[in-house]
């Protein structure tokens, strides 16, 4: 289906970039994921519109971002609250929404979370490549050009467009970012060569997330965990494992990690506790908390269903 | 479990995430260990299908990530458990591509080949005859895309790697670090000793497979003057040293 409608880049913030579901296959080849740092959120945004699973959605990360409505459409809006306005009036954070053709659609900074998604009918359009859009800026592949190219003033983003019916998730099933985040960890890997101290500390001590976090990771800062394993062979790394290098504070490793590394690990964080682990911004609280493989298999597959299985 | 594979714990199933397993077949990097790796992942594929998400084969183990909605998670476990039990090594002497990487072996673009005739105790000509001489095979690729770790080196050319690593290390650089080696394939930050650089286009999103190495390929160094590797298109800009 051809492009109908757009939307202009009147001033890029920080970051934005467009995301599916990742680039999947080709990670024996040494290239990262990819996708949504906040799948719940992503997959709301798309749920919103009545989007397939894996529609390409824009990840707005902290804000200061203008966009202009070229043509009258529908969109939707999910995850944090970036002070979203649409012609000035405040926008509802998890809603659909309709733009006029020469809106303004602006992105302050955040008052909750720290990433937002921006969906589209139909989903944004850009070419695949390597079998997906999502943009990794650390290997020039993927988003809106391509390349993993930042967002500048002038892009245009397109999609099919059309008009939705208003959808708004209810205000009970929001998550609330301003929270301390409770995060469910798979425990696994080098977890038993860990010190028995650190154990503890590990899922029973506050940790804080430290600003030198992105999309490949998030460090936290706490109590310095020891193990008895040192550099180990590397091998392939799953998305949230927590991996604790010689310093003894904790990374976990979101979409764009690399795909193989080193450290010895406690296990992985589960895929909505990525998720939620992608809201929190830096200084934020967070806790580990040890879940059972089978329940945490569960929460996932039912996370699944309900927004593959349309 | 599998008998001619079976020693102390391994192989095992290490739980990667909730929907990943790492399968770890040995604890320690050897070449042999590759033919069991490709036999591996081939046999995922068979086994999972469609359900197959994706595999990152390394030196020791293979991480299998697939689709917990497409297959239930105890069937997925399962298939990988009788996967396991009647796994056979392909064989090893067709495992892999051959492959052949044309290197200009030179201070001005691998400033560490002084550091390691220092190091080794060899002539300039010993330690590039040294890299030359044997095949290597590709362990795992990471680090960046097209990134491929080959091993393993002689003894005599194991250096550890840079104290601090350089912010900028040029396409095509050739590098060396303890028993492995390797050439990067995009600029990138890079803590490896250069040696030399090549021109080949080592990742490339428009050929037929995107790496021109994957895992279990068998590499060869051959080392060519800088006409020749001027003649192929490469790159002759020096280092940037404090880079």
């Amino acid at each position: 289906m051809s492009a109908v409608a757009q939307l202009r880049v009147e001033r890029a913030g920080p970051l934005a970039s467009l995301q599916d579901a990742g680039r999947f296959g080709v990670r024996r080849l040494g290239l990262t994921q990819g996708g949504p740092v906040d799948i719940h959120a992503w997959a709301w945004a798309n749920r919103l519109l009545g989007n397939a699973w894996g529609a390409a959605a824009l990840e707005i990360t902290f804000g200061g971002l203008s966009l202009i409505a070229e043509a009258t459409t529908s969109l939707a809006l999910a995850g944090a609250d970036l002070g979203a306005t649409l012609d000035d009036v405040a926008l509802d954070p998890w809603s659909s929404f309709t733009v006029e053709a020469g809106q303004r659609l602006k992105f302050a900074s955040p008052s909750s979370g720290l990433r937002a998604y921006l969906a589209a009918p139909g989903g944004f359009i850009a070419e695949p490549v390597l079998g997906s859009v999502a943009s990794v800026s650390r290997e020039d592949l993927g988003g809106h050009d391509g390349q993993g190219g930042k967002l500048r003033s002038g892009d245009v983003l397109s999609f099919t467009g059309g008009l939705r019916n208003a959808d708004t998730l209810p205000v009970e099933s929001r998550p609330d970012y301003s929270q301390p985040a409770s995060l469910a960890l798979v425990p696994g890997a080098q977890i038993a060569d860990f010190e028995g101290a650190s154990l503890f500390a590990a899922f029973h001590r506050a940790w804080r997330v430290d600003e030198r976090s992105d999309r490949m990771g998030v460090r936290l800062k706490g109590p310095t965990l020891r193990c008895r394993t040192g550099n180990m062979i590397s091998e392939g790394i799953g998305l949230g494992a927590v991996q604790v290098p010689p310093d003894g504070q904790p990374i976990a490793l979101l979409n764009d990690r690399q795909t193989i590394g080193g450290y010895p690990r406690l296990g992985a964080l589960t895929p909505l506790a990525c998720a939620r682990l992608a809201q929190c911004p830096p200084g934020h609280e967070v806790r580990l908390q040890a879940q059972a493989l089978t329940p945490a298999q569960a929460a996932y597959r039912s996370f699944l269903r309900y927004f593959r299985d349309l | 479990m599998n008998e001619a594979l079976r020693a102390g714990d391994l192989p095992c199933l290490e739980v990667a995430g909730v929907d990943t397993w790492l399968v770890r077949l040995f604890a320690t990097i050897d070449d042999a260990n590759m033919a069991w790796i490709t036999a591996l992942m081939r046999r995922c594929e068979q086994v999972f299908g469609d359900t197959l998400i994706d595999l990152v084969p390394s030196y020791t183990s293979v991480l299998v990530h697939y689709d917990p909605l497409a297959l239930r998670p105890d069937e997925a476990r399962a298939r990988l458990a009788s996967l396991l039990a009647d796994l056979a090594p392909d064989d090893t002497a067709a495992v892999g591509e051959v492959k052949e990487l044309h290197v200009w072996y030179d201070e001005s673009v691998g400033p560490e080949l002084i550091r390691l005739q220092e190091h080794s105790g060899l002539s300039r000509q010993a330690v590039i005859e040294a890299h030359c001489e044997r095949e290597y095979r590709v362990f795992a690729l990471g680090f960046s895309p097209g990134f491929a770790f080959m091993g393993s080196l002689p003894e005599a050319l194991a250096l550890p790697r840079l104290e601090t690593p350089r912010k900028r290390v040029p396409a095509g650089s050739v590098a060396v670090a303890n028993r492995q080696t390797a050439a990067y394939p995009r600029v990138s930050p890079g803590g490896w000793n250069l040696i030399g650089r090549t021109g080949e286009r080592l990742f490339d999103r428009r050929r037929e497979g995107f790496s021109l190495l994957r895992v279990g390929d068998r590499v060869r160094f051959v080392a060519i003057d800088r006409a020749h590797f001027e003649g192929l298109g490469g790159d002759i800009a020096p280092v940037e040293e404090r880079s």
